[in-house]
């Protein structure tokens, strides 16, 4: 079928119809290049809100205690609920699921020092576990580990930000010098990367909770819980938090429905909302951009019809020197796809290279990135092309092969 | 090499049906040179095209080279056009296109012949019709005889067993229309069969029988 002859025959007519052949490739190439441009930015969007996730694994829940809004057992509304380490440890010793867990507490910014060189820095004391929750990307040394709490080391570990505004000059190794936090002497055991591109997440520092509560604090107040769902479905990550929601209701006294006395943040849930929506616009995208497809392709399918009107009189020549159909419906069909699959390619190329120029030259901003057709979308248009160019050529190719010689030979 | 039998042809448009060849009996031997006069509408370019398994008969019987050519499958038609018979038509009907050497080379095409083989083969056959020089020329650079040959050439390439020729020298002055004549003498003289369709006398009393249709029907056929 592929054969050199009907090359040259499609390089002839086209080269005989240069404008006409321009005219519907460029429909095809437009609808390819919306299509492309259109995938492209739902992406870029998607990658955008992506990167508002980044920071914190995607199966993580955080609780926070609030205040009452429902009365309960002669209790009165607006009581501050505040955790301790005693809600910590049930939580972990009775609700099953959970793969890491910690619990934080928030002591705000803090004046930390070395040397001469000071600053104001967020302090967080955790749990190690919170490392895995959180995603912290470890650039030296550790992060806190059981010992560290076990031993109520005053250690520390900083975040990237952190280490360049303190340590600098001459004296810029961190790793197991002593930085002053309020006064009290802490070790650097490590340094790291917070995933999240937001700045203040780098300005921050980690120290083990049961040090924090013994030096800061004098007893034994948490303000948060958070812990990762490991690999649990949807159903189950859900049945974990209405476990702890139980386990706390029952030791604070509120109301297992109200929803203020504790406040919950189920990373996991708003993923899956930004999926489904993202699912939502993808599906969107492939319909409006098959659609601008099709245009092409009726485009394609009616010059074709032109085109076998055209030469009727030499399929008729063909046929009496002993043209089969199937040779007329391949001749036919075989230049649909290749105009088509041409046309769609440049298409296709355009878009993606508009997409490249966007990517590297326009700032990413919130919520748009990096926008890009990845290799399966590519993959996918190359067969919607040719699959495209067949149903193009198909109607007149049919009419083609019943072009009755007789009538075409005939001299007018 | 052909042989009907009582062949008629209708052709119905609508309500009205147009009986056109009235049971046709014609017996052509191999090698012969015939010509078929009539007045047009008498149903001799119909009687070609039946020949020609261009078009379909209602009723009776076509031997060609003893195979029955009745309701044949479009595929089966073809091959049989590809591999037993040559077209001339008076318009030529070369493929516009396409190169002298490509349009003689077009029947090989369809038999699968190598791209290279069959033209080399093509020019060949343009040698032999004295147009080596033209064989790279498109069809609308040449003269009307030189189309002719062109044609001649690709009708003869499929190495067929009859010529089929609608008016070859209607469209063509008197001095090239003598030398196309020539050229299809020649034809026949390597044992093909040649079936020429005229209204001209002197280019039917070059063939060896003349068939003359009236209305339908053979009203005469004369030896020249």
């Amino acid at each position: 079928m592929f054969e050199i002859d009907k090359w040259q025959e499609i390089y002839s007519t086209i080269r005989k119809n240069k404008l006409r052949t321009f005219l519907t490739g460029f429909s095809v190439a437009w609808g390819i290049f919306m299509l492309i441009l259109l995938l492209g930015s739902g992406s870029g969007l998607e990658n955008g809100v992506k990167e508002q996730f980044k920071g914190g694994a995607t199966n993580g829940v955080w609780i926070s205690s609030g205040k009452t809004s429902i009365q309960y057992k002669g209790l009165k509304i607006g009581r501050q609920i505040k955790f301790t380490n005693e809600d910590y440890k049930s939580i972990k010793s009775t609700v099953s699921g959970p793969d890491h867990i910690s619990a934080r507490l928030f002591l705000g910014n803090n004046l930390i020092s070395y040397k001469n060189e000071y600053g104001s820095f967020f302090l967080s004391p955790c749990h190690p576990d919170y490392g895995f929750i959180k995603e912290v990307d470890i650039l030296q040394g550790r992060f806190l580990n059981n010992i560290d709490i076990n031993e109520f080391r005053k250690v520390a570990v900083i975040g990237e930000k952190v280490k360049s505004s303190l340590f600098k000059g001459a004296d810029s190794v961190a790793m197991g010098k002593y930085i002053k936090i309020n006064g009290v002497l802490f070790k650097v055991v490590g340094i790291f990367r917070d995933y999240s591109r937001n700045d203040d997440e780098q300005k921050r520092v980690y120290i083990p909770i049961s040090t924090a509560q013994r030096v800061f604090q004098g007893e034994n107040v948490i303000n948060q819980i958070s812990f990762t769902t490991g690999n649990a479905s949807a159903g189950e990550s859900d049945l974990m938090i209405k476990k702890s929601k139980a386990v706390l209701a029952k030791m604070h006294t509120f109301d297992i429905e109200d929803n203020r006395a504790i406040n919950v943040w189920n990373k996991n849930e708003e993923v899956r909302k930004f999926r489904a929506l993202f699912a939502g616009i993808r599906l969107f995208i492939w319909i409006i951009g098959i659609g601008t497809i099709i245009a092409g392709i009726v485009g394609v399918s009616n010059i074709m019809m032109i085109v076998v009107k055209e030469r009727t009189k030499e399929i008729g020549i063909r046929k009496s020197l002993g043209a089969t159909p199937w040779s007329i419906v391949a001749l036919i069909m075989q230049e649909a796809i290749v105009i088509t699959s041409f046309a769609g390619y440049i298409g296709l190329v355009l878009g993606v290279g508009l997409l490249e120029l966007i990517s590297t030259k326009m700032p990413p901003t919130d919520f748009f990135r990096n926008p890009q057709a990845d290799f399966s979308v590519a993959v996918m248009a190359t067969f919607l092309l040719i699959i495209a160019g067949a149903v193009a050529g198909f109607f007149p190719a049919m009419k083609a092969a019943r072009v009755n010689p007789v009538e075409a030979l005939r001299d007018e | 090499m052909i042989k009907i039998n009582q062949i008629h042809k209708s052709y119905v448009t609508g309500k009205n049906s147009l009986h056109v060849l009235k049971g046709i009996d014609l017996e052509i031997a191999a090698g012969d040179m015939i010509s078929i006069m009539g007045a047009s509408g008498s149903g001799k370019s119909t009687l070609l095209n039946i020949l020609g398994i261009l078009d379909s008969y209602d009723s009776g019987e076509y031997l060609l080279n003893g195979l029955r050519i009745n309701r044949l499958s479009e595929r089966k038609a073809a091959q049989l056009r590809n591999r037993m018979l040559g077209f001339v038509f008076q318009s030529f009907n070369l493929v516009s296109f396409k190169n002298a050497m490509e349009n003689v080379a077009l029947p090989l095409y369809y038999q699968d012949v190598p791209r290279k083989k069959r033209n080399l083969i093509a020019m060949e056959y343009l040698d032999r019709m004295g147009l080596k020089e033209w064989a790279l020329h498109l069809p609308n650079e040449l003269s009307g005889g030189q189309k002719q040959r062109v044609a001649i050439a690709r009708a003869l390439i499929g190495k067929p067993k009859v010529i089929l020729a609608d008016e070859p020298t209607g469209a063509l002055d008197s001095a090239t229309s003598l030398e196309v004549m020539d050229i299809l003498q020649e034809i026949n003289a390597t044992g093909i069969t040649v079936i020429i369709v005229t209204h001209e006398h002197d280019i039917a009393l070059r063939t060896r029988k003349t068939i003359r249709i009236t209305d339908g029907n053979i009203t005469e056929i004369v030896v020249n």
